[in-house]
């Protein structure tokens, strides 16, 4: 294999990788916006929806496909829910309260996934279709690797009409701005908040299901690092701006495999990798790289 | 200043009534209850610490997992026999400067202090400008990078294999010990213009600015007291434990030391030390939730997680139901402290 196939390797397994972080950090970024507010338990909703997929595909009659669809409007409703019993009752709290509350909820669903599910590794039941090699001019590849970036891209396309073009994502806009006027003109904010919750555990379980055909391995904590270096993702890109979150994601998955590609000697540091990008860039450009600054009110 | 007076002598009351319970528990006690007592003086400890960064002077940090690393990390080292390092670093030798140290108890653990307040000061002097979930995210992203340098660091902390065969030190006189200078400590802080500057900041930065606080050298410096006792405590714990690695330190212990905070209400000093004692207690208590126990008649199956699960929960209630934590009806004075 040359050096050109191989580089070509790597660069697909980075883009999916980061199409991944890209999926999940849209989530974060679109509940900072409205909220202010880092869901921390985004990445375990994120491990439930994978779960989710699971136990439908194994345990129902009911075809993978449409489990694929299912799982993730659940995924979307427990989101919701959450938003509901943990977040609500603590909007007008000062934010570390609500910080600690998410906190609380990410460990909760930690360990209920511990409780409910089991602490020892579950292999991902992935459809032939989406998981076999095929080569291309020497490259051989997965096809999950291919399938990744382009169901990001088709849901990137459809999240982009909503957000501009139907009178909820303008509602939506309208909240990130300004949240007291937004409510004085009518929007009923309560809604917006659970719809964008609910779209962003959506696309997380979206994210989910497929990081389950790419790492066919299923923990209750698994969660965690890719929640953490794709809530990264998306203060790297600028929390609150959707086009950030995306090219945060990218840099990053793309900047991990390159890391351990690249630098072999570094493999062991590949976690590490994330937290410094994200110093670097708080210390340099804390409204991230697509982020506007905002100046502070007294 | 009478009021001071009885202040002082309840506080002397408390440390004489420890004594002897410790004395006491010391005779009577098995070393399962002798441990947990240990354990509940460092968590003491560690409240107390994380408290004042999060609950006195208003700085959202989630980097204490690191500091007790750091640490841990450095008792380890430092009081560990030539010989036992000789059996622990059979992968790649030791680094040579640290293969013929040993040294006594103390002065490992105030090297230990001193080497984590450095670094909470290297830390927090660049990130400490950054507000509320961004400081949040970047300390705990710090600590996260201090556990995988650790993990990878063969020479200097063994890596993934941790430190095995720690003199165990550790006993209720030190980590009882610790927590009273760190009570002591906290106290005297906070009864004086510093801390009266450390809560300026918390209630609000701009204000307290323009009264002329120096924002900077106060949020640092109570990062690095906060970042000294967390290194302290981690150093009491590696020597109790006498084993350490690099994974013990995950957020979970982090999340630990927040749950006894918000129990203990931000910025109050007794429900921190009762709260730590309480948890501790408790984390011991609700083992059966995750063990099987056999009743003669009936066999309960534990799961394993619903400790947590429970904990989990209590802190999601007390965050919504009481902010103000859980204990303060044991104690009206200082809740007027914070407030006024």
């Amino acid at each position: 294999m040359g050096n050109l196939s191989l580089f070509l390797q790597h660069l697909t397994n980075g883009i999916s990788l980061g199409s991944l972080y890209a999926l999940i950090a849209i989530g974060y970024t679109m509940v900072y916006g409205i909220l202010r507010l880092i869901n921390f338990a985004h990445g375990d909703i994120f491990m439930l929806g994978v779960y989710l997929t699971y136990f439908g595909v194994l345990y129902t009659a009911i075809p993978w496909w449409l489990v694929f669809i299912i799982a993730p409007a659940l995924t979307g409703l427990v989101g919701l829910l959450l938003e509901r019993v943990a977040y609500k009752p603590l909007r007008d709290s000062p934010r570390i309260t609500i910080l600690i509350s998410a906190i609380g909820a990410s460990f909760l669903l930690q360990n209920l996934g511990i409780v409910l599910f089991g602490g020892r590794p579950r292999a991902f039941p992935v459809p032939r279709i989406l998981n076999h090699v095929v080569k291309v001019r020497g490259v051989s590849i997965n096809v999950i690797t291919f399938i990744i970036p382009v169901v990001t891209i088709l849901l990137l396309i459809g999240l982009t009409y909503f957000i501009t073009k139907t009178k909820t994502g303008m509602a939506m806009r309208a909240l990130s701005r300004d949240y007291e006027t937004a409510s004085l003109m009518g929007i009923d904010i309560n809604r917006i908040i659970s719809i964008t919750f609910f779209m962003g555990s959506f696309l997380a379980a979206v994210g989910g299901i497929m990081w389950g055909a790419r790492y066919p391995q299923l923990m209750p904590l698994m969660g965690v690092m890719p929640g953490l270096k794709s809530f990264i993702a998306a203060v790297v890109g600028g929390i609150g701006n959707i086009a950030g979150a995306v090219a945060g994601g990218f840099l990053l998955g793309l900047g991990e495999i390159m890391l351990v590609a690249l630098l072999p000697r570094l493999t062991g540091y590949r976690d590490a990798f994330a937290f410094v990008v994200l110093i670097i860039i708080l210390l340099f450009k804390p409204s991230g790289l697509m982020g506007t600054s905002q100046t502070e009110k007294v | 200043m009478r009021e001071k007076r009885r202040t002082d002598l309840a506080a002397l009351a408390a440390l004489v009534c420890t004594v002897v319970a410790l004395f006491l528990a010391n005779r009577y006690l098995d070393d399962y209850k002798i441990r947990i007592i240990n354990l509940s003086g460092i968590y003491v400890t560690l409240g107390l610490s994380m408290n004042l960064i999060n609950g006195f002077t208003g700085l959202f940090s989630l980097g204490h997992a690191g500091f007790m690393a750091v640490g841990a990390y450095t008792v380890g080292l430092l009081t560990m026999p030539v010989s036992m390092k000789e059996m622990n670093f059979f992968f790649t030798p030791i680094v040579p400067w640290l293969a013929n140290v040993e040294m006594g108890f103390l002065p490992a653990l105030l090297i230990a202090g001193l080497i984590s307040a450095l670094l909470g000061i290297l830390i927090g002097a660049p990130v400490l400008r950054l507000r509320d979930d961004y400081l949040a995210i970047a300390t705990l992203g710090f600590a996260e990078i201090i556990r995988v340098v650790f993990t990878n660091t063969q020479s200097l902390t063994n890596g993934a294999l941790g430190l095995k065969g720690i003199p165990n030190y550790t006993n209720t006189w030190w980590s009882w010990g610790v927590a009273f200078v760190t009570i002591a400590f906290t106290s005297f802080l906070i009864r004086g213009s510093y801390g009266k500057a450390f809560m300026a900041i918390r209630e609000d930065e701009v204000a307290a600015e323009a009264m002329g606080i120096n924002l900077f050298k106060h949020k640092v410096m109570s990062f690095a007291f906060a970042s000294f006792f967390a290194g302290v405590a981690g150093g009491l714990l590696g020597s109790l434990l006498g084993t350490i690695d690099p994974n013990m330190f995950r957020i979970t212990l982090t999340f630990n030391i927040l749950l006894i905070v918000v129990l203990g209400g931000l910025g109050r000093i007794t429900g921190t030390v009762v709260a730590a004692v309480v948890v501790t207690v408790m984390m011991e208590a609700l083992r059966f939730l995750d063990e099987s126990i056999n009743l003669g008649f009936i066999e309960l199956k534990g799961i394993p997680g619903m400790r947590m699960v429970i904990f989990s929960i209590i802190l999601i209630l007390v965050v919504i139901l009481r902010r103000e934590g859980l204990l303060t009806r044991l104690k009206g004075r200082e809740a007027s402290y914070a407030e006024n």
